[in-house]
């Protein structure tokens, strides 16, 4: 029973990991029609912009950390804005230039990052409570699968409430389902855009940083490994979908975690392509799709 | 006496999709006040002309609004300069609410929604409803209280009884009316009934490009030229 619970909260963990990298992939796509490989590398520079602002504090771990992520987080949102007014705004409406500048771009933040920082990991600094355990059920749970859990919670009652009741939330869910017929509104929907890209950087940067709270370290490669996960969960949950996100990022975290350890371990990844090909072959749109909601 | 300039021109647009060469040098006029219909058998261009005026499609040529130029600019600002929009096929965001695509269409703040509930009683009781789940009917209300929601001076209305039962239709066509009150209307619909009860001018495609232009009266009044025009009967309406 133990074992079941650790499992659980671990996966839950890693599934609010994937939901914040996924949903401002989900949204993205959803509104704009890109697919932005260069996503995961938002997370990566999102952590080490935490992990370099937390070496040049004073304080305790904790403070380091709160300092860091928000710094992480104000970064990863710049980057993105920045991404989409530079290089994707004159790339609407030509998908494969557009796959192609992300793709080139995901690259070269990678090899910035390891050009300025190298390719060895970075101790993050963790506080001594998040690395302490809870007992729950018999089970030792560290702490930091808590607030983990927490911030993708918190993140996902934000995003539900911003996309419910707010104007520019609106604009979001009209403009995943018709973005034409947004802008026949009178509605300047490149605004939104450039918004949705932000927050979408944000999210990627807070879960570089929750990243590096779960390992202990960021590492250059961080953004990519997660990223691919990330596109998993999207394709599953239904693209444009905040909700569908969510529940697809718990089950695949969960999945990852029961197979690696009742199957064999290295079997989750297998497990997650497996659900993947499933979902594909009975609702191929996804469990939820083209709804911001 | 001196003629009054029209509120619109359009003036020698080109459309191509893909291969196609659908609009092929429109041209014509739509006075201020009243409905002016866009006739034409089907797949001549009708609703591509309207979306090449909101700029929803590529195009050349020229559209002016009391004079000014529209096709610099993009469709959002289009519709700011006063053109509202209901497209065919309504085009509704299913997954909002009758009140969030209301609100979604509120410009400036001085939304006229007494007037749409007015018209449409119905919507102000199913605020609260999804619209995809609307009827088709219920789905055509929603979409031309968006564009009536507004002071706009100028309508673009696509075949808006297309696929409604009778009587929906004739609640349409008085919404229509009620519109031209307020609006210069430019209409595209093939129930020739409604045409004749809304309509002042016409202008008929055929081919991607005008090839008759008068009052509604006199066309309708013509089953010969009707035929010949739209290849439909005249009298039936």
């Amino acid at each position: 029973m133990s074992t079941f619970v650790l499992l659980t909260i671990t996966g839950l963990g890693l599934g609010a990991m994937y939901f914040l990298i996924a949903s401002g992939l989900s949204l993205i796509y959803g509104l704009m029609g890109v697919l932005n490989f260069a996503h995961g590398a938002l997370l990566t520079v999102g952590a080490y912009a935490a992990w370099w602002m937390s070496t040049k504090i004073d304080g305790s771990a904790g403070v380091k950390l709160l300092a860091g992520a928000l710094f992480g987080i104000a970064v990863g949102a710049l980057v993105a804005a920045l991404i989409e007014l530079v290089l994707i705004r004159p790339l609407y409406r030509r998908p494969v230039e557009q796959v192609l500048v992300t793709v080139g771009l995901a690259l070269v933040l990678n090899a910035l990052v390891e050009a300025i920082w190298g390719f060895d990991a970075r101790a993050f600094p963790v506080p001594t409570w998040m690395i302490d355990t809870t007992s729950v059920l018999g089970a030792s749970i560290p702490n930091d699968r808590f607030v983990e859990i927490a911030t993708a919670a918190l993140v996902l009652g934000g995003l539900t409430a911003f996309l419910r009741w707010t104007r520019y939330g609106l604009i979001i869910r009209a403009g995943v389902e018709n973005r034409a017929m947004v802008t026949a509104l009178g509605i300047d929907v490149r605004r939104a855009f450039t918004l949705v890209f932000a927050i979408g950087g944000a999210a990627a940067a807070l879960a570089g940083v929750l990243s590096g709270v779960y390992f202990g370290v960021v590492d250059p490669s961080r953004g990519t490994s997660l990223l691919i996960f990330a596109f998993i969960v999207v394709v599953i949950g239904g693209f444009g979908s905040i909700g569908g996100t969510a529940v697809s990022a718990v089950v695949v975290g969960l999945i990852q975690q029961y197979a690696n350890y009742y199957a064999s371990s290295g079997l989750g990844d297998l497990a997650v392509v497996l659900l993947l090909a499933i979902v594909l072959l009975l609702k191929p749109e996804g469990l939820s799709p083209k709804v911001a909601h | 006496m001196s003629v009054p300039e029209p509120l619109i021109r359009v003036d020698g647009l080109h459309v191509h999709l893909g291969e196609s060469h659908v609009l092929q040098g429109v041209s014509f006029e739509v006075p201020e006040g009243g409905v002016t219909a866009l006739l034409g058998r089907n797949g001549v261009g009708k609703t591509t002309t309207l979306r090449a005026m909101m700029g929803l499609v590529p195009r050349r040529g020229t559209v002016t609004l009391a004079g000014e130029e529209l096709t610099r600019l993009r469709t959002h600002q289009i519709v700011r300069r006063g053109i509202g929009y209901v497209p065919e096929d309504r085009e509704v965001f299913a997954g909002l609410t009758v009140d969030e695509n209301l609100r979604l269409a509120e410009r400036n703040g001085a939304a006229r929604y007494e007037l749409v509930y007015e018209l449409f009683p119905e919507l102000r009781e199913r605020g609260g409803q999804r619209a995809g789940t609307l009827s088709g009917g219920q789905q055509q209300m929603v979409a031309i209280a968006r564009a009536l929601l507004n002071e706009n001076p100028v309508l673009l209305v696509d075949e808006p009884t297309k696929g409604l039962a009778p009587l929906l239709v004739t609640e349409v066509a008085a919404a229509l009316e009620r519109a031209a009150e307020l609006a210069t209307v430019l209409l595209v619909e093939q129930n020739l009934g409604v045409v004749a009860r809304v309509a002042r001018q016409v202008v008929v495609l055929d081919g991607g490009r005008v090839v008759h232009t008068g009052s509604a009266a006199d066309l309708l009044g013509d089953p010969e030229r009707v035929r010949a025009l739209l290849g439909v009967h005249g009298s039936g309406h």
